[in-house]
């Protein structure tokens, strides 16, 4: 039982051992790619390692314990008992779509389940009279999705553009949520002003959870890679694609190979200058981009109970750039007091037994003293570059931009504007500020800041000379078409508080993206170099 | 008339319905198309047999062969198709046909030959040959697609990101490989190659260089991708009914 491969170091580097674990991949054989363990120096005063507990009682009439996510997948797919490597087909609680993915998601759902025949028919009657046009309505109104109240549709992507095709695709959503009676879509018609439109929201993922839709228990799926961020809620939630999605429209089910989980253990008391991002970025640059490919990455432990919800939505967020298939935090009061708070539908919450099986490749625990950890970027071009941000004071930059799902809620924005408050100082770049929904843009502009005497961020912001907040989307965190407010068109270095550096990501193929905390973003906007905050915060 | 009135109800449909001659929306060959459909004519590039577009009978041996493009580690979504380019519908046949000329763009400018050349809308490459953790980023279906569309085949890499082989296997745009060395490092852009998908025995051959590498065999997605498709698949496990006659 006890690892083969501790080896000297403190830090144990995971091995391929045995393939067939029992744990056979949705694909044939699961590549743990272990280079990104070889070439970091690991800090040695952080991690330690312990290995997992095992189930002793392996006898056939005694349930084996299972994790958090098997349990919610088992509950889904009405079985009582599965196991990584499993393939299963599960009930989907929610499906989230937006303007990007949803249009081609509900193009392939009308091609599969639509009756091709009759609308062939249809289409030759229709040449010939009005009527059978109006039949044709009927008949083709007949196709229904699987529940019209468990589709969540938010336009976020590629909103305040002057680009035809991306405004197209809101419009063509809103076709197909006026034909499905979707209950939750949340429309925009008025792209000159985003307060003109009272449904309208933003970012989907900090949308989902805003209103409600994020629920212990349940299993969440979304046409987004940042899905994984409804995690932080205790259910499982991942991204597919849109005929996974197309599928799920007509059926409310999908296939789902059980994942093995990696269990990430944070204790400590979180120093004041750190934040879940720095956490996050950490633990990808210890197991690198690869190194949780389909699998589950589970975050407990003392520091992780002391988080707040939004720093466990960005925990959980970047758990796909681990390659992970879903990240899962236990939920507790603090999460039964967010959700309880905007949703009544009810939900029942879900732990891994004290016997489960963790880490069926791997062979021990990540274990993280969280204390004595310090504030970290990825350098570019890649979420794993992780280096100190005090030993990138040096590096030069141009702008820094604070947004996304990942950097732009509202905890996000406080953190930037406790520090610039604390500095008393100008920005010497460009600092654009994109708050990801618009209750996130309300907040800014009139929650006060702690201990800032009364003043509210946008006030905070305006005194530091940071541009003004813009309307609320995905904006230039993946680029966007060529108009997208703070989009990379020139190779120039950014700070950002988004998921994704890899070449090319926020518009320039040789753009320069270090991500980064809202601390860090803050502080390098300070000084115009990448800065440790706690040049500012102590 | 009355076929942009049905436009307006469902762009996407009509435009396949009205011109029965070009792709249909999916090129997979997996899916099973009524008689409205045209299935894609086999490409005159490759000499061998490709996948049967029809899916009529059951596929013992699948065979690509042509050139190789070759890329190296995490070549992610925004590489294989940037962002400013999802305002596509896939579903569409056009914009369908305008992703595969934007597939790999995003490669940096070290990568001297480019997947398809300025003005192109086909790839001259029909194997592409990656590293580990192809496919990372973002679960835009887009990805595979766009490889598809500009007319690959198949991708042979050391490991793949999830998402993307899903949705690979979703869509059976490319077909997704696992090979058992760094293939990447042993082939250059421009091999001619060719690709044997054999029952537990596949192989890729470099013509150029004279060597063979065995493929992991396709493992669970197998079913999945015999059956056609995620649709065939659930049609066949009774998870959905029959399409209409």
């Amino acid at each position: 039982m006890a690892s083969s491969v501790i080896s000297s170091s403190p830090f144990v580097c995971k091995s391929p051992a045995k393939k067939d674990l029992g744990v056979s991949s949705f694909r044939k054989a699961s590549q743990i790619s272990i280079h990104g363990c070889q070439r970091k120096s690991i800090s040695r005063k952080i991690v330690s390692v312990m290995a997992p507990q095992r189930s002793s009682s392996t006898s056939g009439s005694v349930k084996t314990g299972m994790t958090m996510t098997e349990k919610i997948l088992a509950k889904a797919a009405e079985k009582s008992q599965v196991v990584p490597g499993d393939n299963i087909w599960v009930n989907v609680d929610v499906l989230m779509t937006h303007d990007v993915c949803g249009p081609g998601a509900f193009g392939i759902f009308k091609r599969e389940f639509g009756d091709n025949a009759k609308v062939v028919l249809n289409l030759a009657i229709n040449i010939l009279s009005l009527l059978a046009f109006s039949l044709f309505v009927i008949v083709t109104s007949t196709l229904k999705v699987w529940d019209s109240e468990k589709i969540v549709v938010i336009p976020d992507h590629y909103i305040f553009t002057s680009d035809k095709r991306a405004n197209r695709n809101v419009d063509i959503m809103r076709e197909h949520c006026r034909e499905q009676n979707i209950k939750y879509f949340y429309d925009i018609t008025d792209l000159g002003d985003f307060r003109a439109n009272p449904d309208y929201k933003g970012v989907c993922h900090v949308a989902l959870a805003q209103e409600g839709h994020c629920r212990p228990g349940e299993v969440l799926l979304g046409t987004d890679s940042h899905t994984c961020t409804a995690g932080a809620f205790g259910q499982f939630a991942t991204g597919i694609g849109n005929t996974d999605a197309g599928f799920v429209l007509g059926t409310g089910k999908i296939l789902l190979k059980v994942p093995p989980t990696m269990r990430f253990i944070l204790d400590g008391e979180m120093p004041s200058y750190l934040q879940a991002k720095d956490l996050i970025l950490q633990i990808i640059g210890e197991i690198s981009v690869a190194g949780a490919t389909y699998k589950t990455m589970e975050f407990s432990g003392t520091t992780i109970e002391s988080l707040t919800m939004e720093e466990r939505m960005t925990l959980c967020n970047m758990v796909v750039e681990a390659g992970g298939k879903n990240g899962v935090i236990p939920p507790d009061a603090t999460t039964f007091n967010y959700v309880e708070n905007r949703t009544s539908v009810p939900f029942q919450p879900v732990y891994s037994d004290a016997n489960a099986r963790y880490n069926h490749i791997f062979v021990a625990d990540y274990r993280f003293d969280v204390s004595k950890l310090e504030p970290v970027v990825a350098k570019p071009h890649s979420p794993d570059n992780r280096a100190l941000a005090r030993e990138c004071k040096d590096v030069k930059i141009d702008r820094v931009y604070i947004g996304s799902c990942t950097g732009g809620k509202t905890e996000d924005f406080m953190a930037a504007a406790k520090l610039f408050h604390a500095a008393g100082k100008q920005v010497k770049v460009p600092t654009f500020l994109v708050p990801a929904t618009q209750k996130v843009w309300m907040d800014v502009y009139a929650l006060p800041v702690p201990g800032a005497g009364g003043k509210t961020c946008a006030q905070i912001f305006e005194e530091a000379g940071c541009d003004t907040p813009t309307s609320p989307s995905c904006g230039a965190c993946l680029g966007g078409p060529a108009d997208t407010y703070a989009r990379l068109n020139e190779p120039q270095v950014c700070v950002s508080t988004t998921n994704r550096n890899f070449p090319g990501r926020m518009g320039h193929k040789e753009g320069q993206i270090y991500l980064a905390s809202p601390y860090t973003a803050a502080a390098s906007a300070l000084t115009g170099h990448v800065t440790d905050p706690r040049e500012f915060l102590q | 008339m009355a076929a942009s009135s049905l436009q307006s109800l469902n762009p996407t449909f009509s435009q396949t319905l009205a011109s029965p001659n070009t792709s249909p929306s999916f090129r997979s060959p997996f899916l099973r198309f009524n008689s409205s459909f045209t299935p894609k004519p086999l490409s005159t590039r490759s000499s061998s047999s490709l996948i049967a577009r029809s899916a009529a009978e059951p596929q013992e041996r699948k065979t690509f062969h042509g050139l190789c493009y070759v890329v190296g580690d995490n070549i992610d979504t925004d590489q294989i198709i940037p962002a400013e380019f999802l305002t596509l519908v896939p579903s569409n046949p056009d914009e369908y046909e305008k992703l595969g000329s934007y597939a790999l763009i995003g490669l940096p400018a070290s990568y001297k030959d480019r997947f398809v050349q300025p003005g192109e809308m086909k790839t001259k490459y029909s194997i592409i040959i990656g590293g580990e953790n192809f496919g990372c980023g973002s679960s835009r279906e887009h990805a595979p697609v766009c490889l598809g569309a500009a007319g690959a085949k198949a991708v042979v890499a050391q490991s793949y990101a999830r998402i993307f082989f899903r949705n690979s296997v979703a869509t059976g745009e490319v077909y997704p490989l696992d090979s058992e060395v760094r293939v990447c490092d042993e082939c250059k852009t421009g091999d001619v190659a060719t690709v044997e998908l054999r029952e537990g025995d596949s192989v890729l051959i470099n013509h150029t260089t004279g060597k063979e590498y065995k493929l992991k065999p396709i493992g669970d997605a197998g079913p999945v991708i015999d059956a056609g498709g995620i649709f065939a698949y659930a049609r066949k496990a009774g998870m959905i009914p029959s399409a209409a006659a």
